[in-house]
Formats: structure tokens, sequence, C-alpha cells
């Protein structure tokens, strides 16, 4: 009798194969190409800058991945950061303490994240249509409480975490964004409850069977995707230092981007924290190199675009080829 | 006679003459023939979109780029209309259907061949088509001055008080009508998306339906790419963005199920009507425009409930009966 092994055998090989490794090798040679176009790449302050471009999206990008992974999406994440930023202007501007102030904003998109898991899980309608339905509702409510006024006070510590510095070198934004990332990975790949995502994303039918609360997960999911909105919505206020209605407008994209560049497979059960971190590197390097060689922000656009389509459709399109082959 | 009473078409029918009524009580202009023409006339391309999206829809799919395909064949044929003002406008529209087709079968190209998932694809497609229009517009305007005579004209015809926009719909409609209800191409379109492994069983080919549907969708984009052009007189970066949502929203308050396979034309028809009269009323009863995307966000999730509340039921009937 043969013994079927728990793991495969680690096989250096192996690596070559994995879907980080070639993202890996995007991201070296992305780095490699800039650093050779303009010599303004490789400088340490500039290189530690660029990360503002991307470090509020990319905490949002943890909680989507995890959505994601369980077979759901969020289209209604950057509506979510609209509607907090108001609150956290409306709050400062009512003259509240500075931590009441925060603690409402993140309470205002957990609640909006809330609202979307209830829909979903109570009446049993795919998030994308009710994400889509929240999208404009959200935004739409940012709309008609602002109309076309802006806010431009925010507490001191807003600010301060908006685009300043630890010990003068690292970004609060980006510090927040690793922290979480070590934190999110060590949920999804070493515990029980990253085990039943997974579980959740490949058969959500299984999943109830074997005991696993899926509407509660999904709920739970929700809601931390609208907290996470609501913190990342602090760092861009801050960082921004005025909010206006149309704030982060098209962000869901550029999120629901960094997550399936980076491996997640969109209908759910796979993916790694590590892929999307280095995906989130890959775009962040690459709009930046792209921003330093004076490409207008449609370009980046339209290759985030192009991007997203390629990454997803070239691997499934040579799979069909080689199935045809054989 | 009960069954046709509790008809969801009908019902939509009742909830509009309703709203009508009481928009009426509330500010009596809204309800003169020249202000109802009007009404009819501003919604009549959320009809002509919804019913092309419908058949999107119908195969369990959506498409979100429609708004950005309008918004770039409209500009393309725009600052084509700048350089050569002398074409005939025939012209112009014949080559705004022909824009709108090819992004349209890029995107079924994508789904379908490549295998990209249609929320991926269009999501995508969306903001790439939007980008396009900075790259050959320069991110400037076109605006009415620019425009020949000949361009704008043909929107002004009238028939019976009515607009061109207006007669244009209705034949959408017709076309919509007898091609869904009629023809093999529309009873397999209810199929596919009814039952995707069944359909394919009896031999539908599904790639080709896929990309069949996103090629119509895009033809009536482009086709409105042109009507919103010569209706707004001005082709920006900005025009129509954000219109993909408006759109879905007519179609599922019109009753067509997102899980694919149920919905009637009529129903879609009622559906942008419902969805155009609300956008007009809203101005007409001092409600700020700004509330505008709030209410149609809350309308879009309330129809979405209702909906799914009315399938569920019917699927625990079925139960029984067996």
């Amino acid at each position: 009798m043969s013994i079927i092994p728990d793991k495969p055998p680690f096989k250096i090989l192996d690596i070559l194969y994995k879907k980080e490794f070639i993202l890996f090798i995007v991201l070296i040679s992305i780095l490699i190409i800039n650093s050779n176009i303009t010599p303004y790449f490789l400088d340490l302050y500039n290189l530690i800058d660029s990360t503002f471009l991307f470090s509020e999206k990319a905490i949002i990008a943890l909680t989507m991945t995890f959505i994601i992974i369980a077979r759901h999406i969020d289209l209604s994440v950057a509506s979510i950061i609209a509607v907090s930023s108001c609150v956290l202007g409306y709050t400062t501007s009512l003259g509240y303490d500075t931590w009441m102030v925060l603690l409402l904003t993140l309470f205002s998109g957990a609640l909006c994240g809330a609202f979307n898991g209830a829909i979903i899980t109570k009446f049993a309608i795919p998030s994308i249509i009710v994400t889509i339905g929240t999208m404009s509702l959200f935004r739409g409510l940012a709309y008609s409480f602002l109309e076309d006024s802006y806010y431009n006070k925010f507490p001191k510590l807003v600010s301060n975490l908006g685009s300043g510095y630890l010990f003068g070198y690292i970004p609060y934004a980006f510090l927040t964004f690793i922290l979480l990332a070590f934190v999110f990975a060590f949920i999804l790949h070493k515990t029980s409850v990253g085990k039943k995502i997974y579980s959740i994303g490949n058969n959500p039918d299984a999943a109830q069977y074997t005991g696993i609360a899926v509407d509660r997960y999904t709920f739970v999911l929700f809601t931390l995707n609208g907290l996470f909105s609501a913190i990342a919505a602090i760092f861009l206020s801050g960082r921004l230092s005025s909010v206006r209605p149309n704030i982060a407008f098209g962000w869901e994209l550029e999120i629901i981007t960094m997550v399936v560049l980076g491996g997640v497979y969109i209908y759910g059960g796979s993916g790694t924290i590590l892929g999307v971190v280095i995906s989130i590197f890959i775009l962040g390097m690459l709009s930046f190199g792209l921003g330093l060689l004076n490409i207008p922000g449609v370009g980046i656009i339209i290759f985030t675009g192009l991007l997203l389509i390629l990454s997803i459709g070239f691997p499934s399109f040579v799979r069909t080829l080689r199935r045809k082959n054989e | 006679m009960k069954k046709f009473l509790l008809n969801r078409d009908f019902i939509l029918f009742i909830i509009i003459c309703i709203g009508l009524i009481s928009v009426g009580f509330a500010n009596p202009l809204f309800i003169t023939p020249s202000s109802i023409s009007d009404v009819l006339t501003d919604t009549s391309i959320l009809i002509i979109l919804a019913l092309s999206q419908m058949i999107v829809i119908l195969i369990r799919a959506i498409d979100l780029s429609v708004a950005s395909n309008l918004a770039l064949s409209g500009m393309l044929i725009s600052l084509l209309s700048t350089v050569h003002p002398e074409l005939p406008v025939y012209y112009f529209i014949a080559l705004s259907c022909i824009i709108g087709t090819i992004l349209g079968v890029l995107n079924g190209v994508s789904i379908a061949i490549l295998k990209v998932p249609f929320i991926v694809t269009t999501l995508g497609t969306m903001s790439i088509y939007r980008g396009l229009i900075y790259f050959v517009s320069d991110g400037k305007q076109v605006y009415s001055s620019e425009f020949s005579e000949d361009f704008l004209a043909l929107i002004h015809f009238k028939f019976l008080s009515l607009s061109f926009l207006f007669w244009l719909a209705v034949a959408v409609f017709i076309i919509f009508y007898i091609l869904l209800n009629h023809t093999r191409f529309g009873r397999n379109l209810y199929s596919l998306g009814g039952n995707p492994d069944a359909a394919k069983y009896i031999g539908i080919n599904e790639n080709k339906y896929i990309i069949l549907a996103y090629s119509i969708s895009g033809l009536f984009a482009g086709l409105c790419g042109y009507l919103w052009v010569a209706r707004y007189s001005v082709a920006s970066t900005q025009i129509a963005i954000g219109f993909e949502l408006t759109v879905i929203s007519a179609c599922v308050v019109g009753g067509i199920s997102v899980m694919g396979g149920v919905g009637t034309v009529l129903g879609c028809l009622l559906g942008a009507l419902l969805i155009g009269l609300i956008r007009n009323a809203l101005p007409a009863v001092d409600i700020s425009q700004f509330w505008q995307l709030a209410i149609s966000g809350a309308i879009i999730l309330l129809a979405i409930i209702i909906n799914t509340k009315t399938e569920q039921r019917k699927e625990k009937t079925v139960m029984v009966q067996e």
C-alpha cells in the first residue's frame, strides 16, 4: 500500500511555475527598465514617496482579496470612501473630539459594508448586482449631502496620518498596509478561518453542508471591507486635505485589478496575499515610472484596463490552445 | 383576468400612471402634452440602450462598457464631422454604428474566446474606451458651433409632433419584440440564459451567442453615440459617464432577471420609461439634481430585492407541486 503524502514533495523547479514567481520576475524587470529609462527612479526619497500613490488602495485590496476568494465582489468600495470622507469632514466641522471623529468615520464605513452584507445574505442576491446598486446609492448619498461644496478642515492627526512619515522615512499609510498585509497573510494561510474562506469560494453549498456559517462569513467580510474603505478614506482625506463627493472615483476598478492581477481567481477559491502584494508593487511602480516619463494619467488607466484583461485572458487562451493540441 | 392584473408589466404600467398623475398634482405643467413629449424624447436613448442591454443580461452577463462605448463612438464621429462637415449625416450614423459594433465584438471575443469573465472584461473596456476618448480628442470638447447643420438637423425632425428620437425608440422596440419572441435567435437567448448546460446539449453554440449579444449591445451603443452627441450638440470626454448604471437599473426595474433567461421586451420598455419619468420628475417637484444618483441607487436595490423575492416564491411553489 502506498502512502499518499500530505503535501507533494518540495522541488526547486516547482517554484518556477508558481504565479507569484512570474509576478516577481515582472516586478524586477519593471524596476530594471524604469531605472534604466529615467535616472530619477532609483532615488530613495522618490521611491518612498511613490508609495503614497497606492497605499490607500492597497489597504482595501487586502480585504477585497478575501472577498474575491470567497466568490464575491464589492464594487461599492470607492463610494464607501466618499461616504466616510464626508462623515470625517462633517464631524470635524461639528467640532467633535479627534478620536470621536475617527471612530464615527470608521463606523460609517463598517455600516455601509454591513448594509451590503445584509442585503447579499438576507435576500440571496449576487454581490455584483447588490454592489452595483449600492455603488450609486452611497456615491449619491455623498453627492446629496455635499452638493457642490467641499470639506477642507480635518483634525491635525488625520493630516499627519495622510502625509506624515514615521521616523521621517516611512509613510504611515504604507506602514499600515505592510503590517495589515502580514496579519491578513497569517489569517488566510495559517488559520482555520482562512481555510474556511477558501472552501466557501470553492463550493459555497458544500461549505454550508460541512457546517461553515457561510452567510455569517459573507456578512463579516463585507463589513470588514467597508471598515477598511473607511481607513483608506482617513488616509486619503488627510493626504488630499480636501473632500469632494467625487473622491476616489473609479478606484473599485483599480483595486479589483490589483487583486486579480495578483493571481486571485475571479470566481473564487484560489489566490494568495503574497501574489496580491507583489501585483500592488507592480502596478504602483509601473504608474510611478510612467508618471516620471510624463505619460498622462489616462495612459495609465488604459494600461491598467488592458493589463487586467490580458492577465486573465492570456493564460486561459494558452490553456485552450494546449488542450486543442492534445 | 386575475392573472392579467397580477402581471408584472401591468403593475409597472399602473405605477407609471400613478407616478405621472401624482407629479401632475404637484406641478400641473408636467403633464401637458409638450412636456410629456419632452420626457419621451429624453427617455428614448435610455429605452434603446436598455433593450440592447437586455439581450446581454438574458444570457447571464452584463455590459458595463456601453456608456464608454457610446462616448467613444460619439467623439470619433464628432471629430470626423469637424474635419469633413460636407459628408451626409447617414454616413456618420453608419460609421458610429460600425465603431460601436467593433467595440462590442472586442468585448464578446474577450469573453467567449479568451474566457475572461464578463465582469472583468467590461470593467476593463469601460476604462479603456473612456481613456481612448482622451487620447483621440486630447481632452478637448467639440461644441455645437463646430458641427455641421446637417449633423444636428435629423434629431429635430418631428412627426405627429413627436420627435425623431421617440420614433426611433419605437422602431427599435418593435425590432427587439420580433427578435426575442419570434425568431430562433431570440428563443435561443432565453434558453441559454435559463439553463446554459441544457442549451449546450441541444446544440446551441454558446460562444457564438455571447459574441452576437455583445455586438448587438455595441451596435446600439454606437447608434446612441450619434444620437447623444447630436441631441446635446456637444461631445466631450465626460458624456454619458455613469449612464451604464441607469441602463442596468432600467432593465432590473423592468423585471429582467440578472440570473438570466427571464424578462419581457415590454417590461424592459416600461422599466426604462419609469426611470426616465423619475429622472425628469425630480426637478419638476423641486428635488435637487444631486439626489438623483442616490435615488436611482435605491430604486435599483429595491427592484432587485422585489424581483428576487418573487422569483424565489415561484421556485418554492414548483417544489410543492412536485
